[in-house]
């Protein structure tokens, strides 16, 4: 139990890898690449996480209290914008992947010049 | 096929004695978070201690965040923006007639705008900050369109109005940090006074980072959606608008 969210988290970031890899559609390669991201969420908020500590808020909470670290949670919010706007842009370049060679199939993306 | 067995216990069997080798979950070793979380609401005055280190002790990584965000979305726009000078003409969407579909609507816009303004008003006194309190406004937003038609939509989707917003969001970052400067004080130093700890006036700057990451975060969402609109919604050619 005590490993277990390692584990998520390392099976989260291979499956999202093999999606990606395997993906036959722009649309769910940037799907896959999310999965994998989150991976790095878990893992983050894991590292951080203090037995028996609660959200790092000392709103009418004693200061002092057993608290998790708030670094990670600032981190994890950083990446969560960063993985945003990545499949933001990825969407972006398969529209326009659509619109030059009318499919979102990597394999068939042949025609590829500047 | 017959390699991939092997590949997959060998490594397999190198990731589980990894993570054995971890700290055990809820072991906590390292010191900031514990370091952090005694000092910032003494020496900052925000209850929000995530919130405390986003916009002070890592301001500087923050506003380079803010940056990943607007250098993205200039991406977007380079990528997908109509510059070819086409007129485009607006293609007539099915107004939506349910009136339960728009009272419930109406309702999510509104109670959405107000979750979202709280978040990032108390964002750094109780749970929430710029950024989430940025997506649940844009989300509001993005609400209108679903419940509404291009109409009443289209305030939300003019680039001359979303463009110098956004700009204010991410410049008023770099603003604040500059005061500090022009004050003779290390670049994003928080000089305005602290105030009452819990309380809105509470924070100095933070308040103010926090605010400008609210209207960036806002402004961007709006300004991809209304990228992505224009893109997806197929302009009809000028002939077809009078049939």
């Amino acid at each position: 139990m005590s490993y277990l969210p390692y584990a998520v988290a390392a099976w989260l970031c291979l499956v999202g890898l093999a999606g990606v890899a395997t993906s036959r559609n722009l649309i769910h390669l940037a799907v896959c690449l999310t999965v994998t991201q989150s991976s790095s969420y878990v893992l983050l908020l894991s590292v951080g996480y203090v037995k028996h500590g609660k959200a790092p808020i000392f709103k009418g909470v004693p200061l002092g209290a057993t608290a998790v670290d708030p670094v990670v949670q600032a981190l994890t919010l950083t990446d969560v914008v960063v993985s945003v706007v990545v499949v933001a842009l990825i969407l972006a370049l398969a529209l326009d992947a659509h619109r030059l060679s009318g499919t979102v199939d990597p394999d068939e993306i042949v025609d590829v010049s500047g | 096929m017959a390699l991939l067995a092997p590949a997959l216990l060998g490594n397999g069997a190198l990731l589980a004695w990894a993570i054995a080798g971890l700290p055990r979950f809820g072991d906590y070793r390292g010191p900031y978070g514990l370091v952090l979380n005694r000092i910032v609401v003494p020496l900052r005055h925000t209850t929000n201690v995530v919130m405390g280190t986003t916009f002070d002790v890592r301001g500087v990584d923050t506003m380079g965040e803010e940056f990943i965000l607007y250098a993205s979305v200039i991406g977007v726009t380079l990528l997908l923006r109509d510059e070819s000078g086409a007129r485009r003409v607006e293609r007539r969407t099915w107004r939506l007639r349910a009136d339960a579909v728009r009272l419930v609507g109406v309702v999510m816009v509104g109670g959405g705008l107000l979750v979202g303004l709280w978040l990032v008003a108390f964002g750094y006194i109780t749970p929430g900050g710029g950024f989430p309190g940025g997506v649940v406004l844009s989300g509001a937003i993005l609400v209108l369109y679903l419940v509404g038609s291009h109409c009443d939509y289209s305030p939300f989707r003019n680039q001359h109005v979303l463009d110098p917003l956004e700009a204010v969001g991410a410049g008023g970052y770099v603003v604040t940090g500059l005061a500090a400067l022009v004050a003779g004080m290390p670049f994003l130093t928080n000089l305005f006074g602290f105030g009452r700890t819990g309380t809105l006036a509470s924070g100095g700057s933070i308040g103010i980072l926090n605010g400008a990451a609210g209207v960036a975060v806002t402004f961007a969402m709006l300004l991809l959606f209304a990228e992505f609109l224009e893109t997806y919604v197929v302009p009809l050619e000028p002939e077809d608008v009078g049939s």
